[in-house]
């Protein structure tokens, strides 16, 4: 890895214009309300069961053998495979009744991660990349938007009409290093290709001085130097963690993630996504759903714990989501099928009300509309108000046409 | 899939024959060459030049001095074959002493395999998008292989978009069909997802905002739209594939009374084009098609031009949002539209014939530096007195990298092997890369997990690093001298010679070098090159 000082150095004999901000100020060294808010969200790829995780309906024609626990809210059970969560629950709200229009695993992903429907005229920004490019940070040299995701058919939340730049930072295995973050070759040859690019690059300028630095191509290679040289990539490592926290977030990747996410919070990063795949359970769906469920449990039980413990609940929102729920029938294969119509997530953090169960779905699973109705755009709305953005804020899209950060009603329920 | 090491295994190949079907398609057969001025695409590239000419006095603008031809020879490769030209070629060409020899050239590559498959698979993007979407009804490996084989055979384009609208049968039988298939989602047929796309992509036209509401800018209405969702409205899926079968009637749901309207195919303007019989999407592709719908002929025209330049030829606008055939504001643009336009439909609407006069213009000619002092410049492209600077697309990266590390051109007649690498190395380097998707001629600049990549990756190590296969190792051990080594690490990156400066620099750093580490100072140039602005923007 170049050091630090040789990238400074190199930078300051090439007359570059980029400059390192400032670390006086660190974000790991804030706490409670003095810290800029931060969004995790775990990601359940696939389209999670309603039914086997956060509102199970034991006993009814819908519900399976799947059992439920109480938990530490009075009257809220969850399935009893959740046997952390149900310690935690104090720490979050649930909604049981979000509603779509997307059955289909791209489609309806595009849906939860921007809040908007495809639309093939503009792309929207992933809610991470929103909060990235309304909540600028100083003094964080990594990406204020990462996703640690792995899995097939995984879609990166996109920076849309925001610009390719807000995309998420795509961390493919968490915890276990970080890839095309070290030069390949030593220090010495390095910075002998980083002067002669110097010499290429002043070629390539004359007579097209303007347009060549519009292309922004030096800086973004900067700013991949200035990374790639930061002392903030430590968080990225989980080697220093005792042993107890890392094995209580579990030995799996989404728990080195879940970890790893909480490092990234604490350094100042504004939107981690941790991706938990596997709950496409269209076969066998309740050995999968118990799989998933012994990952999951205590990833999202330390996970809330940790950062209760830190005090850094309150300027972080946790949210347990994915791009939609499972059919209350149970198909010949003993599986469940996409549903988009009344759905689970899970909220906790961020100054939001804790304890609350919204909406209800039909325990007969015959009505398809589950009472109080809550759409994905009113999530949103909620979770931007919590973190001061302010969702009616228009934006205009590169053709000029003016889009609100996100539309829909803020969910009264949850406003603390 | 990861391809973890240069050294792939057989199964590699067997998957790349399985994937792309390269083993059963017989070699082609020698296609009579397009001369290189196609039959009097003189006069049209004149008149071209004429307007082009007309705009930049106008507008006070000095044009651009001719580019040298090996930097077209490098944009027109780009282009149509989506890579930088190999060292066999750039040799060639310089070998080459016919009188505009860049005409020859680019008959010859039009001829090429690569261009057919390369150029599909950008005109897919905007006929289908890149979603994979639902396999069991969409095959887009099927469609990008039926669009090659149109480009191939020069089927007219008319009777290509009358294929994909009008088609019905079974999306891997007929692969057509695959622009209707690919709108199936949640168990239904997007009727307003089609006829928006149809628009957007056959006539260049964004009506998607008339499905809500009326379109803030444009004349089009809500009702408009509802009634071109409607030629779709009989489009269903049954045992024999798609068809046009469907028995209950299209309705729409009032979004204010909540009442269900029952909507009659119709068209927005032009209703005289549609004929009277036949089924609804058949008269819809008859209208869409139609010759005095001008429209047609200039969105294709537009995205093509496009396609060449990375940027339409409407340039401030997106690339399938037209401007009226009648706004006076755009007459200029218009215009120049409309020459490439009528000689597109005057001459069997053969795309290759489109691609030639593009690229026989004095606009894809010109230099993309300006002199200093020049009056007025716009830089930007926007009335093409200056070849604009625009991004590569992920596939042209990794593409040039992968052809400048092999020295030898990398088409269908390479060895397997190096196709299967290929293969498997583009789709994850531009996974990684981040494919820009459909809104490919938008303007976009890098991002910092591309400068990330293309600094550190395992890609860029395997093809930099001296290994017996790569070009870093070839060029230290066969060029005579540094001078020479240094020269062509240019001529396989970036397509040109050295300035003094440039040669001066690197050629005292490979003689410094000992014999033993002459590879390693070649790998730091060709590293260097590659990570350059010049290698990744295309100008």
């Amino acid at each position: 890895m170049v050091s630090r000082r040789s990238f400074l150095g190199r930078a300051a004999a090439l007359g570059l214009s980029f400059s390192l901000p400032a670390l006086t100020a660190r974000a790991v060294e804030r706490r409670g309300s003095e810290r800029p808010m931060s969004l995790i969200t775990l990601w359940m790829q696939g389209g999670p069961s309603q039914l086997e995780t956060w509102d199970p309906h034991p006993g009814t024609p819908i519900g399976g053998p799947t059992t439920a626990i109480d938990t530490t809210v009075p009257g809220l059970r969850i399935a009893s495979t959740f046997p952390k969560m149900a310690e935690m629950m104090h720490h979050t709200s649930v909604i049981r009744s979000l509603v779509s229009k997307e059955g289909d695993h791209e489609r309806g992903s595009y849906h939860v991660l921007t809040g908007y429907r495809p639309d093939p005229t503009v792309v929207h920004p992933s809610v991470g990349a929103v909060l990235s490019h309304e909540l600028p940070a100083t003094g964080v040299e990594i990406p204020l938007h990462i996703s640690l995701a792995g899995g097939a058919g995984f879609t990166l939340p996109r920076g849309g009409y925001l610009g390719d730049e807000y995309d998420a930072f795509r961390i493919y295995e968490p915890g276990r290093g970080l890839i095309n973050m070290r030069s390949r070759v030593g220090d010495s040859r390095t910075d002998r290709r980083r002067d002669g690019l110097a010499v290429v690059e002043r070629a390539f300028q004359a007579g097209r001085t303007r347009p060549a630095s519009e292309t922004l191509h030096r800086q973004m290679l900067d700013k991949a130097v200035a990374m790639m040289s930061s002392e903030q990539l430590t968080a990225f490592d989980i080697d220093k963690e005792p042993a107890a926290v890392a094995a209580a977030y579990g030995d799996t990747r989404f728990g080195r993630g879940c970890l790893v996410a909480r490092r990234l919070v604490e350094t100042g990063v504004r939107s981690v996504q941790v991706v938990l795949d596997g709950f496409d359970t269209h076969t066998d769906n309740f050995e999968g759903c118990k799989t998933q469920a012994a990952i999951l449990d205590p990833a999202l039980a330390t996970l809330l714990n940790d950062l209760a413990q830190r005090d850094l609940l309150a300027s972080t929102i946790v949210l347990c989501i994915g791009e939609f729920g499972r059919t209350p029938r149970i198909n010949p294969l003993d599986g469940r099928d996409h549903w988009p119509g009344g759905f689970s997530c899970v909220i906790a953090g961020g100054g939001l009300k804790t304890g609350v169960v919204v909406g209800a779905t039909d325990p007969e699973g015959l009505r398809r509309e589950p009472e109080r109705p809550v759409p994905i755009a009113d999530l949103y709305t909620t979770l931007f108000q919590a973190m001061s953005v302010d969702p009616s804020r228009e934006i205009n899209t590169p053709i000029g046409r003016p889009m609100k950060l996100s539309e829909g009603q803020a969910i009264g329920e949850l406003n603390g | 899939m990861r391809l973890p090491t240069v050294v792939a295994p057989l199964a590699v190949v067997a998957a790349v024959l399985g994937v792309t079907g390269y083993a059963v398609q017989p070699p082609l057969p020698d296609r009579p060459l397009v001369s290189a001025d196609t039959g009097g695409t003189a006069s049209t590239i004149e008149r071209l030049e004429g307007l082009l000419a007309k705009s930049w006095s106008a507008h006070g603008l000095t044009a651009a001095a001719p580019a040298d031809d090996l930097t077209v020879l490098r944009r027109l490769t780009l282009a149509l074959a989506g890579t930088v030209p190999s060292l066999e070629e750039i040799r060639r060409f310089e070998n080459d002493t016919r009188p505009d020899r860049l005409s020859h050239w680019t008959a010859q590559l039009l001829n090429d395999v690569r261009f057919a498959d390369y150029f599909s698979e950008r005109l897919a993007r905007a006929f289908v998008g890149v979603d994979g979407g639902q396999f069991i009804v969409f095959r887009r490996d099927r469609f990008t292989a039926w669009l090659s084989e149109q480009l191939k055979k020069r089927r007219p384009y008319d009777e290509m978009v009358r294929d994909m609208i009008a088609t019905d049968g079974v999306w891997t039988d007929k692969p057509a069909v695959n622009f209707i298939s690919a709108a199936y989602a949640n168990d239904a047929f997007d009727e307003n997802k089609l006829a928006g796309r149809a628009v957007r992509a056959f006539l260049g036209q964004r009506i998607d905002c008339a499905q809500c509401h009326d379109h803030p800018f444009a004349h089009w209405k809500q009702s408009e739209f509802e009634g071109l969702a409607a030629c779709f409205g009989k489009t269903r899926m049954s045992i024999v594939g798609v068809d046009d079968g469907r028995k209950t009637p299209f309705e729409i749901e009032d979004r204010k009374t909540l009442e269900k309207r029952v909507i009659e195919p119709a068209v927005p303007f032009g209703a005289e084009w549609l004929p009277a019989d036949g089924s609804p999407r058949k008269r819809l592709a008859a209208w869409v098609t139609h010759p005095d719908n001008r429209r047609f002929d200039r969105a294709i025209v537009n995205r093509v031009w496009g396609l060449m330049f990375g940027r339409p030829l409407i340039a401030d606008r997106p690339v399938d949002d037209l401007p009226d055939p009648d706004d006076p504001a755009f007459n200029e643009q218009n215009a120049v539209l409309d020459v490439l336009a009528d000689d597109f439909r005057r001459h069997g609407r053969d795309l290759r014939r489109l691609v030639a006069v593009v690229a026989g213009s004095s606009a894809f000619r010109v230099d993309s530096r300006v002199p200093e002092n020049a009056s007025g410049s716009t830089a930007g492209g926007c009335h093409w007195e200056v070849f604009p600077l625009v991004r590569l697309r992920p596939e042209q990266v990794v593409g040039s990298m992968l052809q400048a590390a092999s020295i030898r051109t990398i088409d269908r007649n390479s060895h397997l092997f190096t196709r299967a690498l290929r293969f498997f190395r583009e789709r994850d380097f531009v996974e990684d890369f981040g494919d820009p998707g459909e809104n490919e001629l938008g303007e976009r600049v890098g991002t910092v997990p591309q400068a990330l990549l293309r600094m550190n990756g395992e890609l860029q190590k395997d093809l930099t690093e001296p290994n017996p296969f790569n070009a870093t190792t070839r060029i230290a051990n066969s060029a005579p001298d540094p001078a020479s080594c240094v020269e062509v690490a240019y001529l396989i990156c970036l397509t040109r010679r050295p300035t003094t400066e440039e040669s001066e620099f690197f050629t005292n750093r490979i003689s410094e070098a000992s014999s033993k580490k002459r590879d390693e100072a070649v790998a730091d140039l060709i590293w260097t090159l590659f990570n350059s602005t010049e290698f990744s923007w295309n100008h």
